[in-house]
């Protein structure tokens, strides 16, 4: 069916190109999709990437609804109090019918607040903070992407069937990286409750020192580090602690650390053997996540990203949601969203009734050298739907409706 | 022992860069007084030429040769800026040139994306450099070693060439007396041309030399810009041996911070530089500031007098317009327009501060976003009711301000400027850093304003009455005995003082009543949003205010009103486009080169010499002036 719709979705995208004037013969659909893509633009531009190709196929295959599908695209310059302007006049001017986007939690958090208060559908497609849908969670709020809790569970998972007990932690000095190293701890010590942690390391965020966290952590004489800085602080990272020998015979779980936007830039210098969470599109053949790398790399002269994939599937659950509440009302999308299953690019997902949250999942797998780039292997696909909490947990963390 | 002594050769290294960027920006200060915050562009431009560079030329001779040119070609950019964005304005008032390099910083972030890319690029190796030496065991990379072999020797070449040549002897002496240099018949344009490239030059060496470190990167330019300043103050602003030293000092605590209390990566340099401007006002080895001591650099500023009856017209017809809003504009209107009182209100608060009291403030974003959190946080933890929270907010940023200018006023000029940044950078790492209470960089949400003010239209007029309230209210200072006490403060501290003014104390009322000014806008805004992030508490948030102060025009009264409003709306509108950096930094060069004086300033100059009344005596005070 996947490949029906892709090749349905060639003919009919070199149809448009060829007709570009033909008129749509309904009004568009709108949707309002708010990012940081000048501030972030390494993850924003593969993200929008992806959506833009969801949303050819959709309109190539008749639209929604017999409507044709169109995004507005914001730039919020990663300030939140721009984005909940920006959030206002997508939704009464240009004729939203809902909202999505956004890489950074403080700014998912900030038009979620909003959108819980006037009642506007909010699909928060990237941000990772586990507070979006448990402590500031409301009920017109729902997420994509797995959250920092369960990728951090996942690594757990792995670190608890390891021999491990001495754990060091290295994580940015801000909301994500304390909840990623909450959230580590926390499952880890579930299920191997002898470990401890003799080092937390809190470098500022992008304002590493390397050399002295890595002297730092060294002097802990850890069994095993868990890392979660990324971008250039990651590179720093990694430099210094396989020059000064931080890594040899120690294990490493490293949050997001294989996504193609965090591993690709280290290049030959990628950390081998590490546990990691990311997306090994080289690898994937058939299957819903396979098609979806062909058809990108046809679509584009490029490889996909982790965000690619987000992008795509943020458009694939809002034509799911639109499809099943057959109609445009706040009211109808957002009684669709709940408990909405959708046979995404990763597979079947569900937006649980409980919490709005997602199961997509994550791949978890080993980081190897090949061909001078980094890459995943022996990685498996891990269902977000195993590594949630349980629904007396989830329901004592979300406020009362 | 052993790690001791790594620690310390890693501080050491750390500290190369940091010295390089740094002893750029302090000379470049210490000459032409120009507080140059495209410095931190200027190193992110040496990272990727050098980059580039380094991929074209192989081997040991492409490695070192490349980072010789990145910082030759960084030094020719620095050339261009001088020449074209900062000339002009070298008479406009003190510190305005700031702006101007703001300006510069968003023109060069939109360039570098699209020259180089967003993706983060790991800079390569030095080659014959990879691994480590064992030093007393412990094992250190080699290009550290290198890196603290290498920086003594170009401080020392520095230092040769500020004591024994020529131009060291020029660029000492237009350090300490700018004018007599130029009466003694040197060329100051040049000569300030000359020190803006080397010190650019310094910049970009700085770049390229961290490559086999790190990598080069989008965020880099702010990354490095707070470090850099703090050790150019800790130093002494225009001291080499100063910078030197503190890019030592700071950059070894930070090691030893990182091992012993890992949560301080945040505040340990801020820490360090109020106590070292607590003890030495001036820096380690900075000398006391002799410009802007009596007045202020270019022509006197124009006693204020109370506006003319066609000025209130114009704008009871203007209030009048934005009361019947709700009429003709939709929804979008009221709350874009919602957004732009607020930040009115912040910037004529700010305006207060630095027009009328002379105190340039660059942490003023305490106050605003001081303010938006001790409503959220009456809110999120007491319950507080939204009208009381709202009440109390500015408050409780009055009392913020009342420490924080306590503790500052001791300080005057760029010094003074330097320490209010740090605390509202320790204001801000708290916010940050105590997750518990505040929420951290998850903020504060669900803020939502008492239900009978939460429709759009009634938050407007809300926020109407509140901003334009405060700023006749600040209008209204200026013209009373209060104002005329900041005024005579601000022009003659030894006159003020000899005629029965307290001073001191009269700063420090103006402060706190601008802290005051600046929590309602605070106030206001995390009602009208809802939600308040550490955003609010950052330097960019300060310097937005600032740079529609000194665009509106510091010396008029409604600079800093009209100056925020024009561009808030502007920026509503460019950012609706991919490269609207690029525009909006034009934009502020533009405005900068074309209205040295401000918006509101030229406009007031071009209405006396071309408006319908001018007079023969108004052309003539014009041509004296100018």
């Amino acid at each position: 069916m996947q490949r029906k719709t892709f090749i349905k979705g060639l003919i009919a995208a070199g149809a448009l190109a060829t007709l570009p004037l033909t008129a749509a013969a309904q009004d568009p659909i709108i949707i309002g999709e708010i990012n940081h893509y000048k501030r972030m633009a390494a993850f924003a531009e593969p993200y929008k990437m992806g959506m833009e190709l969801a949303i050819e196929e959709t309109n190539a295959a008749g639209g929604v609804m017999g409507r044709p599908l169109e995004f507005i695209f914001r730039d919020d310059q990663g300030e939140p109090g721009e984005a909940v302007k920006i959030a206002e006049e997508l939704m009464t001017r240009d004729g939203a019918v809902m909202l999505t986007g956004t890489i950074l939690s403080n700014v998912g958090l900030a038009i979620s607040s909003f959108a819980g208060e006037k009642g506007y559908v909010y699909l928060a497609s990237e941000p990772l903070a586990d507070s979006l849908v448990w402590a500031a969670g409301n009920p017109y709020t729902f997420r994509l992407r797995s959250s920092t809790f369960m990728q951090a569970a996942m690594l757990a998972e792995a670190a608890a069937k390891t021999n491990a007990t001495r754990f060091a932690t290295i994580a940015p000095n801000y909301a994500y990286g304390k909840d990623a190293v909450a959230a580590f701890k926390e499952n880890l010590l579930k299920l191997k409750p002898e470990a401890e942690f003799v080092a937390e390391q809190w470098p500022a965020l992008f304002k590493i020192d390397a050399g002295a966290e890595v002297q730092a952590l060294e002097r802990a004489k850890p069994d095993a580090i868990y890392n979660v800085t990324f971008g250039p602080d990651l590179a720093k990272f990694v430099r210094d602690g396989t020059d000064r020998g931080l890594f040899d015979g120690r294990d490493v779980y490293g949050l997001l650390s294989g996504e193609p936007e965090y591993l690709d830039p280290l290049g030959d210098e990628a950390p081998e053997g590490w546990t990691v969470t990311g997306f090994p599109w080289y690898d994937l053949e058939g299957g819903p996540d396979g098609e979806f790398v062909k058809t990108y790399q046809a679509r584009y002269d490029d490889y996909p990203r982790l965000g690619s994939i987000v992008g795509y599937m943020t458009v694939q659950s809002i034509v799911a949601a639109l499809e099943k509440a057959g109609s445009t009302e706040t009211e109808a999308i957002r009684a669709a969203f709940e408990g909405l299953e959708v046979d995404s690019a990763m597979g079947p997902i569900v937006f649980r009734e409980i919490d709005n949250q997602s199961t997509m999942g994550a791949y978890v797998g080993t980081t190897a050298l090949q061909d001078g780039k980094g890459v995943m292997v022996d990685w498996e696909y891990k269902d977000g739907a195993n590594y949630l909490p349980s629904d007396e947990e989830v329901r004592a963390l979300r406020p009362a409706q | 022992m052993e790690f001791f002594v790594a620690q310390i050769l890693t501080g050491l290294a750390n500290a190369s860069s940091l010295f390089l960027v740094a002893c750029g920006l302090s000379l470049i200060f210490g000459v032409t007084r120009i507080v140059n915050f495209a410095h931190g562009s200027l190193y992110m431009l040496g990272a990727y030429i050098g980059l580039t560079l380094m991929e074209a030329l192989p081997g040991h001779f492409g490695f070192w040769g490349s980072i010789l040119l990145a910082g030759i070609a960084v030094g020719l950019i620095g050339v261009v800026i001088e020449m074209l964005v900062l000339r002009p304005v070298y008479r406009a008032p003190e510190l305005f040139q700031l702006v101007a390099t703001f300006g510069v910083i968003l023109v060069i972030q939109d360039l570098a994306l699209l020259i180089w890319g967003p993706e983060d690029q790991l800079g390569p190796r030095a080659p014959g450099l990879r691994g480590v030496f064992r030093i007393m065991g412990e094992p250190i990379p080699k290009y550290d070693i290198v890196l603290l072999i290498i920086t003594p020797f170009i401080a020392l070449a520095l230092w040769w060439m500020m004591t024994r040549t020529r131009l060291g002897v020029l660029v000492r002496a237009a350090t300490q007396d700018r004018e007599m240099v130029g009466a003694l018949g040197v060329n100051q344009a040049w000569l300030f041309t000359g020190v803006f490239a080397l010190g650019s030059a310094l910049a970009g060496l700085g770049g390229a030399l961290q490559l086999p470190k790190g990598g080069a990167d989008l965020l880099m330019d702010f990354t490095i810009l707070t470090p850099v300043f703090v050790v150019v103050v800790i130093g002494g602003m225009g001291s080499l041996p100063g910078a030197y030293l503190a890019a030592i000092i700071i950059s070894v605590l930070n090691v030893f911070g990182v091992t012993y209390i890992p949560q301080s990566t945040l505040v340990l340099m801020f820490i360090v530089m109020i106590v070292v401007l607590m003890i030495r006002p001036y820096g380690l080895f900075g000398r006391e500031e002799v410009a802007g001591e009596h007045g202020q650099v270019g022509e006197p500023e124009e006693p204020i007098k109370p506006a003319s009856a066609k000025v209130r017209a114009i704008v009871a017809a203007g209030l009048a317009m934005l009361a019947l809003l709700p009429l003709y504009g939709g929804n979008f209107a009221l709350v874009l327009t919602t957004d732009i009182l607020i930040f009115c209100l912040f910037a004529a608060s700010l305006h207060f501060l630095l027009g009328l009291g002379g105190m340039v403030s660059f942490g003023h974003a305490a106050y605003y976003g001081g303010g938006a959190y001790v409503a959220a946080l009456l809110v999120t933890w007491t319950e507080t009711p939204m009208e009381l929270a709202f009440l109390l907010a500015p408050l409780g940023a009055g009392l913020i301000a009342i420490v924080v200018g306590w503790v500052c006023l001791r300080l005057t000029g760029v010094y003074f400027a330097m320490l209010t940044l740090a605390f509202a950078q320790l204001l801000w790492s708290l916010v940050w850093q105590w997750q518990e209470v505040t929420g951290g960089d998850d903020g504060q949400v669900n803020i939502w304003p008492a239900d009978w003010l939460n429709d759009n239209t009634v938050y407007f007029y809300f926020a109407l009455i509140f901003s334009v309230g405060g700023i006749l209210t600040l209008r209204h200072l200026a013209h009373s005995p209060f104002g005329y006490a900041l005024r005579a403060a601000r022009d003659s501290k030894r006159q003020a003082e000899a005629t029965g003014i307290d001073t001191r104390r009269v700063q420090l009322l103006a402060f706190t009543f601008a802290g005051f000014m600046g929590g309602l806008a605070g106030a206001l805004f995390v009602f009208s949003k809802g939600s308040v992030f550490p955003n609010e508490l950052e330097i960019v948030r300060s310097f937005d205010a600032l740079i529609v102060v000194f665009l509106g025009g510091v010396k008029t009264l409604a600079g800093g009103v009209v100056g925020a409003g024009f561009f808030k709306g502007v920026e509503d509108v460019l950012t609706r486009f991919e490269y609207w950096r690029l525009v909006m930094g034009l934009l502020i060069i533009f405005v900068v080169v074309v209205a040295p004086e401000g918006i509101v300033g030229s406009l007031r100059r071009a209405w006396r010499r071309f408006g319908p009344g001018h007079s023969q005596a108004d052309t003539a005070t014009e041509e004296r002036r100018t």
